[in-house]
This record gives structure tokens, sequence and C-alpha cells, in this order.
């Protein structure tokens, strides 16, 4: 009976000491600045203070644009890991969505639609923070445009990601063809399930109740 | 070796299959007598296990339900005395208070009784002084007739009336002067009934408590002679007591809940919202901690005022060491519960705070709550969180209670499942001594032909003995005649 209690005060001991596990989310938002979809950078806002609403202290977030060139961390917009107190929680979270309100104003549109690069700069920026839950939001019509000279083809790996595709705009050309459209969210789908993540589409922005 | 392989014996399966259930029925035949043995063993076996086992389930299950009994007449005991302790203080307390006035309730009584027998004396009526005229009357009727005797007789009328006023005045004063002395001892016959009355009382709450030590110390006598009827009645008591007490503590642990939700959301202000202690977060832990400590300085606190008896330690300690107890363990209370008011005051800035933020973030500008009335919801939590560490001290009385009953009650589960599996256990071993039976029924069931083959041989046989016997006797008689 003694050894029991001894090996059952043990086990709780060597539980007590394991590192805990990560129960805290990270959410990356990619918003399309091109000149095909800028017209939608005004959803971002909502989309990211229905995030903040959601999220929790220790939580990570982070807004940045895809533009020519997006794996740089210029691109990100504004980044928070929420405080352990609520109330300095509650203060980073005013003090986002002001910042997020003045990028929305003066947001200035992209030549071309790097979401490869955009992905690889969300990839790393969350496995920096190791949250317990990664989620990158995408705020695009889903179509990569990419400048001269810009490489890529890259394997992407989303482990223990989910991607979220939000408001995918049909272009005039899906119109004409809607294989074209659905194409382009397969090849998506495809390339985050291939690299280990959840692949999801949300074009209902009243109900974003699924993101998170 | 598959069972087609078996059916190729012979060319024919028919025929093979013939030949294999002839050779198995052989074989179960032959082995019959041992079968039948094996099987009868086996059940009986396992019938006599199985009844060794319901007897010794039994067994235990007296056992428990003597220690149940002594455990039970232990706890009533144990009431009882506690209860005919406390009778005897209140007689106690009682007689000291009425004795203790009893040396100036009878001076005043005695004062009383003598100023009523002075003013009694006083008030005595004393006879009218005598006449004075009829010796005047006696001289008027000596004297000789001739004199003017009118002249002196209307004298004496004269002086016979003023007398008689004069008698008159002084009765009436007298009478009066009495009436007053009696009137004077109204105010003592008064104080004299109720102090009498004051003492009546006190002897009639002396004699009904007297009764219920009498009434005490017989169910007192009833339990230490160990009674059946007094174990009984204690046994249900013990029962109606737990299910009370788990239903007051059902009710203590959903105060207890509230009290949490009150302070772990502000708990998470002081160590952080997201650490976390194995599966639960530190800041519900710190909650739940404060609660506990809350609950335990109520259980000291019961316990150094003797209302409970959870430990001895702290009841045996010396008075004045208790009062301090009582001081210290209070005080820590006060302070827990000054910590909670401020607590959930904090809880309704932050909860505010995150409702302001919310509607901020979501454009809804009337989401953000500003009312004059919200400092009602705010003084009814924070006097919540004031009021509930107190309101959880008296936890400590239906917790002893249910850890008492819980004993009996328990004890009584047991028995009532023991002797559930020692009747299961009975009927399996019953069970299993008529299976051995039906196992060999069972076994000579597909030996029906040749059993009824040995039945008919066996008959035969039996006739031939009994006809061979029949020519025997016959030779012998025949022998016996011709000897003769």
């Amino acid at each position: 009976m003694k050894r029991i209690l001894l090996l059952l005060a043990g086990a709780l001991a060597l539980g007590g000491c394991a590192p805990p596990a990560a129960r805290n989310t990270g959410v990356y938002l990619l918003v399309d600045t091109s000149g095909s979809y800028n017209r939608q950078v005004g959803k971002a806002e909502q989309i990211a203070l229905y995030t903040l609403t959601r999220l929790q202290s220790a939580d990570t977030i982070a807004v940045a644009r895809i533009d020519t060139a997006s794996f740089t961390e210029k691109d990100i917009i504004a980044k928070a890991t929420l405080d352990d107190r609520p109330s300095t929680a509650n203060a980073q979270k005013r003090a986002f969505a002001s910042r997020l309100e003045k990028f929305i104003d003066q947001s200035p549109p992209a030549a071309y639609t790097d979401i490869t690069g955009g992905l690889l700069q969300a990839i790393e920026f969350l496995n920096e923070k190791h949250p317990g839950r990664k989620e990158i939001l995408i705020l695009s019509d889903m179509k990569e445009e990419l400048a001269k000279g810009y490489v890529r083809d890259v394997p992407l790996d989303f482990h223990g990601f989910d991607v979220v595709a939000l408001n995918v705009t049909k272009l005039r050309s899906d119109n004409f063809d809607p294989r074209l459209y659905l194409a382009r969210l397969d090849q998506w789908r495809d390339r985050v399930e291939k690299g280990g993540g959840h692949w999801r589409v949300i074009n209902d922005l009243d109900h974003l109740d699924g993101i998170l | 070796m598959t069972l087609s392989n078996l059916l190729t014996i012979t060319p024919w399966p028919a025929l093979s299959a013939a030949i294999l259930l002839l050779l198995l029925m052989a074989a179960l035949y032959f082995a019959r007598g041992t079968a039948h043995q094996l099987l009868l063993a086996a059940a009986a076996a396992l019938s006599r296990g199985l009844r060794v086992a319901s007897h010794a389930v039994i067994h235990g299950q007296q056992r428990l339900a003597a220690r149940n009994r002594e455990v039970l007449l232990a706890a009533g005991r144990e009431g009882k005395e506690r209860i005919v302790e406390r009778e005897f203080t209140r007689v106690a307390d009682t007689v000291r208070k009425d004795l203790a006035g009893y040396p100036d309730m009878h001076r005043r009584l005695s004062e009383a009784i003598q100023r009523i027998e002075e003013d009694q004396e006083k008030a005595a009526e004393s006879p009218p002084e005598a006449p004075g005229w009829a010796q005047a009357v006696k001289v008027v009727a000596d004297l000789d007739k001739r004199n003017s005797g009118g002249e002196i007789l209307a004298d004496i009328h004269k002086s016979l009336v003023k007398a008689h006023e004069e008698a008159m005045d002084d009765y009436r004063k007298a009478s009066g002067e009495r009436h007053a002395l009696l009137r004077r001892m109204m105010p003592d016959w008064r104080q004299i009934r109720e102090a009498l009355g004051h003492v009546g009382k006190s002897v009639e709450s002396v004699i009904g408590r007297a009764q219920t030590i009498d009434r005490h110390m017989q169910e007192y006598e009833a339990i230490v002679r160990g009674e059946d009827h007094a174990v009984s009645v204690l046994s249900s008591s013990s029962i109606v007591y737990f299910f009370i007490s788990a239903l007051v503590l059902a009710v203590a642990t959903a105060g207890t809940a509230v009290n949490f939700t009150l302070i772990a959301r502000p708990m998470a202000e002081m160590v952080g919202g997201t650490n976390f202690i194995g599966a639960f977060r530190t800041a519900d832990i710190a909650a739940l901690v404060i609660i506990m400590v809350e609950i335990s300085m109520g259980l000291f606190l019961m316990e150094s005022l003797r209302i409970t008896r959870l430990f001895p330690v702290i009841g045996a300690l010396s008075d004045k060491i208790r009062v301090r107890m009582v001081i210290v363990t209070f005080l820590i209370l006060l302070l827990m519960a000054s910590i909670e008011a401020g607590l959930a005051y904090m809880r309704e800035v932050l909860l505010l705070d995150e409702m302001a933020t919310n509607a901020l973030l979501r454009g809804d500008a009337a989401g953000s709550i500003a009312g004059s009335h919200l400092w009602i919801t705010t003084a009814a939590q924070m006097g919540m969180g004031f009021v509930l560490p107190f309101a959880l001290v008296f936890v400590a009385i239906p917790l002893e209670t249910f850890v008492h009953s819980l004993r009996t009650v328990v004890g009584l589960i047991g028995i009532a499942v023991l002797n559930a599996l020692a009747l299961v256990l009975r009927l399996l071993g019953n069970g299993f001594r008529h299976l051995g039976a039906l196992a060999c029924r069972v076994y000579d069931l597909p030996l029906f032909v040749p059993l009824w083959i040995e039945t008919r041989m066996l008959a035969g046989n039996a006739d031939a003995e009994a006809g061979a016997d029949v020519a025997d006797g016959d030779q012998r008689k025949a022998w016996k005649g011709a000897r003769s």
C-alpha cells in the first residue's frame, strides 16, 4: 500500500513538473491589398475586430498585408500578444483596433499578390510564438500574381495550422468560367493539406463564428 | 485436420459421417461414467465453494453489523452525554442565577413581611374609651329629688353630645390612619407576590429540566444496556441526520460556487489568467484556496466556540487559549471577507471594462453600459463577497453531523450489500449443484441409442438369469426328491 502511495505521489510530482501544454491561440490575418481586391480591405477591420473579441489573455494576433513581396516583417501592420492580466489585455485590444483603423484608412493598392510569401511569413511568425493553436486567416481572392524574379515554389509546412480563406471573391474571369475559381480553391486546398494543415473557406462574413 | 478431411476417410462422405458419428458415440458412451463423475464433482466443488463464500460473507456481514451497532451505540452515548451535560449546565445556570439573587430576595421578603407586621399591628382597631357619663348618671340618680335636676340633666346632655362628637372624631381619625397603613401594605404584598412568582417559575423550569434529564437518562441507560430499540432509534435518526446534513451541505456547496464565481475572475488580475497548474488555471485554484481557507477558519472558529467537536485537540485547550483562537480566527475571517468584498468590486470593474472593449470592437456604441443603477449590482456583489465567508462558517455544523452519520449509513449500506451478496452466492451454489445433474442428462442425450440398447440388454440378461435360477431350483428339487 505504501509503495502504491509513493508511486502515485511520484507520478503526481512528475506530472506537476512536466512543462505545461500551451493553451493559447495565435492568429495571423493576411489582407490582400492587390488592385483586384483592394476594395475589400475594409472588411479586414471587421474580421480583425471580431477576432479580437474572441481572444483571451496570452493569445497572439498579427495583421499583415499581401502585396508584391509579402515575405517580410515590414508587411506586418499590427501585432500583439495579450497580457496575462485581463485589464491590460483589454487596453491592448483597444490600441490594436486603433492601429488597424489607421492602416485601413491609408492602405495603398499593390501591383502584385504574393500570397505564398505572406503564408511563409505567417508560419514563421506563429511558429516563433509557440501558441497551442495556430490559425491563419486570408482575406483574398486567392489569385496569386508574382512579380518577375520572385520564386515562391517552396514547400509550406502547415502542420498544426488551420488556414481559413475568407471572402474569396469571384473575379471577372471566374464568372466566364467558374472552373477557374473552383480550380483555384482546390489548388490552395491541396497545397495546405499536403503541408499538413487544415483548410476551410468562409465567404459569409456575417457568420464568423467558425473562425476561432 | 478439418471436417472436410474427416469426411474423406471413405469415398462416400455420408458413410464417413456415419462412421465418425458412431465412433464419437462409442467414445462418449465408454467415457460416460468418468464424464458423469467429472461433471458432478465439478458442480459439487463449485457449489461447495460458493456456499463457503456465502458463509464467509454472512460472517463478514455479522461482524460489520456488530461493528456498526457498536459505532451507533458509541455515537448515541456520546450524543446523549452531550445533551445531558448541556441540560445540567442549563440547570446549573438557572440555579446559580436564582440562588445568586436569593439573599437579596430573602432580605426584601423579610423586610416586606416585617413592614407588613408592623403596619398590621398599628392597624389593629383600638377599643373606644369607656364613656365618662355613666358615672355622672349615677351621681344624678343619687341626687335629692327636690333639687333642680332638670338643669343638671340638660348640662349632662350637652356634655354627652360634645363627648360623643369628640369620640366620633377620634374614631374616624383612627380608622383613617388604619386604612392608610393598610394601603401602605399593598406594594409590599405585590412585591412578595412577584418574588414568589419568580421563585415559582424558576422552580418549574428546574422541574421541567429535571424531567428532560430524566428522559435523556432513561434513553442513555437504554443505550448503555445496548437495547435493540435504542439501536433502532439511533439508526433511523442517523439516516435522517445524514440526508438533512447532505442537503445542507449541497446548499453550502452552491454557496461556495457562487463565492468562487465572485472572486475567480479578479484573481486572474492578481496571479495572471494564463498560468496553469495541471489542467486547472492558477487563478481558479487561488480562488478555491481562499474559499477553502475561509471554510477552515470557520471550522476552527466553531471548534473554539465548542459548537462542534471535530478536533478534540482544540476542544481540550484551556479556555484562555480557546478565546484567543476565537479572536484570531474571527479576525482572519474578517480579513478574508474584506478581501472578497474588494475582489467582488474588482470583478465588476473588470466586467465593465471588458464589455466596453467588446462594444468598441464590435462598433456597438449602445453596447457600452453606462447607468446610474450599476452601483446596485456592485454593492450587491460586494455584500455577497463579505457575507458569504461568514455564512460558510456554519458549514461546520452539518459537516460534523454528516461525518458522524456517514459512518453509520456506510455501515448500513455495507450490511445490505453483504446480505445481497450472500444471497446471490447461496443461490448460485444451489444452482451449480443442480446444474451438475442437468449436465449429466445433457451428456446422455446424444447417447440415447446405445443407452436404449444397454437397457434392453440388461433387461434380457436379467430375464435369462431369472430363468436360469428357476431351472436351477427345479433341478435341485428333483435331486432332493431322488435322494429322498
